[in-house]
């Protein structure tokens, strides 16, 4: 090929120059970034005159930014806790807003430091509470817990709570996160297909083998799980490790102590799972299902038993047949000297309500909470959302369902005894690997030591991991 | 150059220029600055970690994981998506009896094949989750249907066939596409090389071998570049459609998954953004090199 004539294509120095002040014009739109620094403002004063009525000094005009998670509770809920918000203030406005995915809508206004003033963190794309945490972004809320409830000025809003609730949402010793759900952990079946049956529901583990095997004669699988995501198998796993453990056996798991995962409870509920497996009592396939799948097959009536939180009467509402009658029961025994009773049960709360530091109403938030966690806002959630809220005595009087009344009995009847692990929350590079671990066990291909081994190792590499911030309970 | 035109052309240039520089540039520069500090990406602030974030990358066993699924794929998407493609296109065009015309109804199988390229890969993903569903899936129904139910599996939940299951899937998606680009390569051969091979009496391999494939040879180059870049991300396919999602225990684990766990579920998107200039470096050389390598020896035509 012949060069070009010499014509003058290329750019001469001038251009550029040119093109760089161009750049350098359009630097300015780049300041909303976090790598272009600058200072972060103070966070504006808020408040007004605290009074017994108005126990939080809320400024009584100033605008209240609400944000909730609209998933199967819906938001109806919220916004009946906002007109009594406007009862109580009527000059102020609520910017009401119901959406899915929070950690999407939110995070920039985190960094940008212009965040609402309480928001409902939850949803598959709620934003990672610790890094919240660590990132200094969330209200303490010790002023709101020691406040009056909105329904008994002389009861702190601390002792209208179920227990642990407020356990839950400290880190570091102070609460920065309140949970209006409540969720126990368990096993559920249908109770008349038992009572058809002639089964009764387990309450050791040598029961449960023993029931298996009868559930397989008769054509049946046992149990099946969601396979697609293997965190549901681990809850009762590590519920029945906390029952033979203990509280010891809980706090050294999540307070990261050597060899916490290699503990006998640990060990022997991992074996007692992999039994399960070995003895072929998992449904085939149900490795590859997704939750939908897996429940979708047990309300069908191909699995007797499935590992699942409270939510799942509500999510399977048009998927079980009339009649399924679903009820919880606590993860059985593994030994006759567990150091928890067998009624004991894996509970938490969740649905994640929490004030932002930098909020520019942050009195508002907290008061918007104390009025959404009075009995009047939880009964009328628990009739209209069918799921447990963290208020005490919310569903008395309430005619309940059988899944919700079953959690309900499971949770009265564990009383003092309902635990949690707090590590997923914590640490959930550990809680993958936990999760990952457990598939394999249950799929044969990981024994129970070689399951210890594994997570034992990925909790020791997280316990030297300087670059992460480290709680204990 | 009179000044009238030059302003004009500034005022044409410069508003693509300012838009790209925010919208591509920047995040890149950004991504690049991001990923020695350790950002949480909830916060206005970053602290300066230097090069810890791509020191930790060698230790990640899910990385690693990433890494070795990834160059895996790599090898294996271009070539069995560009063989098939090829392989089709020849058919399409010359596959007919008399080796000058396509196989009877190529028109349709062309169009046919295209489909998959029409539906969104999310859609793509789903639809294939129920084709490997174990229990009531298509693939393991046709498989006990027609008494080969030895071979029926979990697809996606056996750590040894849940990368090809997703390979597969790849393959599946983008074979129409260069089905479509080989095809208008080969229209461009003229018709008088394929009759004077015919006339010589070469067999319809050789004549692929000596003549099609040599003169498709940039195409099929450009083929690899966009494949291996294809290959490399597949992040789309795994998070939608495999256990866990990049299981069963990091079996279909893609560096892309990697970055979004990190960025998302585990709040550290300095370390995130250290995998995320790991894999533009790996995109930018594998393409470098692919282009470098067909450099040699190009066939004029006049």
């Amino acid at each position: 090929m012949n060069p070009s004539p010499s014509t003058q294509t290329y750019p001469s120095r001038r251009s550029i120059l040119k093109g760089v002040a161009g750049i350098a014009a359009a630097a300015p739109l780049l300041s909303a970034c976090v790598t272009s620094g600058g200072d972060d403002p103070a966070p504006a004063a808020n408040g007004g005159a605290k009074s017994a009525d108005n126990p939080l000094g809320v400024k009584d005009d100033a605008p209240l930014e609400v944000v909730i998670f609209k998933g199967g509770y819906g938001d109806d809920y919220a916004k009946h806790a906002e007109d009594l918000y406007k009862q109580k203030h009527a000059k102020a406005t609520i910017d009401h807003k119901g959406i899915q995915k929070v950690g999407e809508a939110l995070q920039p206004r985190f960094v940008a430091n212009t965040p609402p003033d309480v928001v409902d963190n939850t949803g598959a794309g709620r934003l990672d509470l610790a890094t919240l945490v660590a990132a200094k972004q969330l209200s303490d809320l010790s002023e709101l817990l020691d406040a009056p409830s909105f329904d008994d000025p002389n009861t702190k809003v601390r002792d209208t709570l179920l227990p642990g609730v407020v356990d839950d949402g400290t880190f570091d010793k102070s609460v920065l996160v309140l949970n209006f759900t409540y969720t126990a952990w368990g096993l559920w079946y249908s109770k008349p297909l038992f009572a058809s049956k002639g089964w009764t529901y387990p309450k050791t583990w040598d029961e449960m083998l023993a029931l298996c095997a009868t559930i397989k004669g008769a054509g049946i699988a046992p149990w099946t799980y969601q396979g697609k995501y293997p965190e549901y198998i681990n809850d009762p796993l590590l519920s029945m490790a906390a029952k033979t453990g203990g509280t010891d056996l809980i706090k050294a798991v999540d307070n990261l102590e050597p060899n916490a995962w290699k503990a006998d409870g640990l060990k022997a509920a991992a074996e007692a799972f992999a039994e399960l497996a070995g003895k072929g009592y998992i449904m085939a396939g149900s490795e590859a299902l997704s939750h939908t799948e897996s429940q979708a097959a047990w309300c069908q009536g191909k699995a007797a038993f499935i590992p699942c939180g409270s939510w799942l009467e509500s999510e399977q509402k048009d998927v079980a047949p009339k009649g399924f009658d679903m009820v919880m029961g606590a993860v059985p025994s593994r030994t006759t000297s567990d150091k928890m009773g067998a009624a004991a049960v894996q509970a938490a709360s969740s649905e994640s309500f929490l004030v932002p530091a930098k909020a520019k109403n942050a009195a508002g938030g907290m008061e918007y909470l104390r009025i959404l966690f009075s009995k009047q806002s939880a009964k009328a959630f628990a009739q209209s959302a069918g799921t447990l809220p963290a208020v005490a005595g919310a569903t008395d009087g309430l005619t309940l369902s059988s899944g919700l009344g079953s959690t309900r009995d499971a949770v009265t009847a564990a009383g003092k005894e309902a635990f949690t692990f707090r590590f997923r929350t914590w640490y959930a590079p550990l809680a993958k690997a936990v999760d990952d671990a457990t598939g394999e066990l249950v799929n044969k291909r990981a024994t129970a030591a070689e399951w210890a081994e594994r997570v034992q190792k990925a909790a020791d590499a997280l316990a030297k991991d300087s670059s992460v911030k480290k709680y204990t309970r | 150059m009179k000044h009238g035109r030059l302003r004009f052309l500034f005022g044409a240039l410069v508003p693509a220029l300012v838009l790209h520089v925010v919208f591509v540039l920047s995040p890149y520069a950004q991504a690049f600055y991001l990923s020695l500090t350790d950002w949480t990406g909830v916060a206005g602030e970053a602290h300066f970690v230097g090069a810890g974030n791509y020191a930790r990358l060698g230790g990640d066993s899910l990385f690693l994981d990433a890494v070795r699924n990834n160059a895996v794929m790599l090898v294996v998407v271009p070539l069995a998506t560009i063989g098939l493609g090829l392989f089709l296109a020849s058919m399409l065009h010359l596959g007919g009896r008399d080796g000058r015309r396509g196989i009877a109804g190529s028109r349709v199988y062309q169009i046919v094949y295209f489909f998959p390229q029409l539906l969104s890969l999310v859609v793509i993903a789903v639809l294939w989750q129920f084709i490997y569903n174990p229990n009531t899936g298509l693939l393991n129904g046709v498989l006990r249907g027609v008494g080969l139910s030895s071979l029926a599996r979990s697809w996606l939940a056996e750590p040894s066939l849940a990368l090809p299951a997703v390979m597969a899937v790849l393959v599946w998606s983008s074979v129409g596409f260069y089905m479509v680009l080989f095809s208008a390569a080969i229209d461009s051969i003229p018709k008088e090389l394929f009759e004077a091979a015919l006339l010589d009496g070469a067999s319809g391999w050789a004549t692929f071998r000596r003549v099609t494939l040599p003169l498709v040879r940039d195409t099929v180059q450009v083929a690899f570049v966009y494949l291996g870049i294809a290959a490399l991300d597949g992040f789309a396919v795994v998070q939608v459609m495999t256990v866990g999602p990049g299981g069963p225990d990091g079996a279909t684990e893609v560096i892309g998954l990697s970055l979004y766990r990190n960025a998302f579920t585990f709040g550290k998107f300095g370390y995130a953004s250290a995998m995320g200039v790991a894999l533009f470096f790996a995109t930018l050389t594998l393409a470098v090199l692919a282009l470098r390598a067909g450099r040699k020896e190009r066939v004029e035509l006049a």
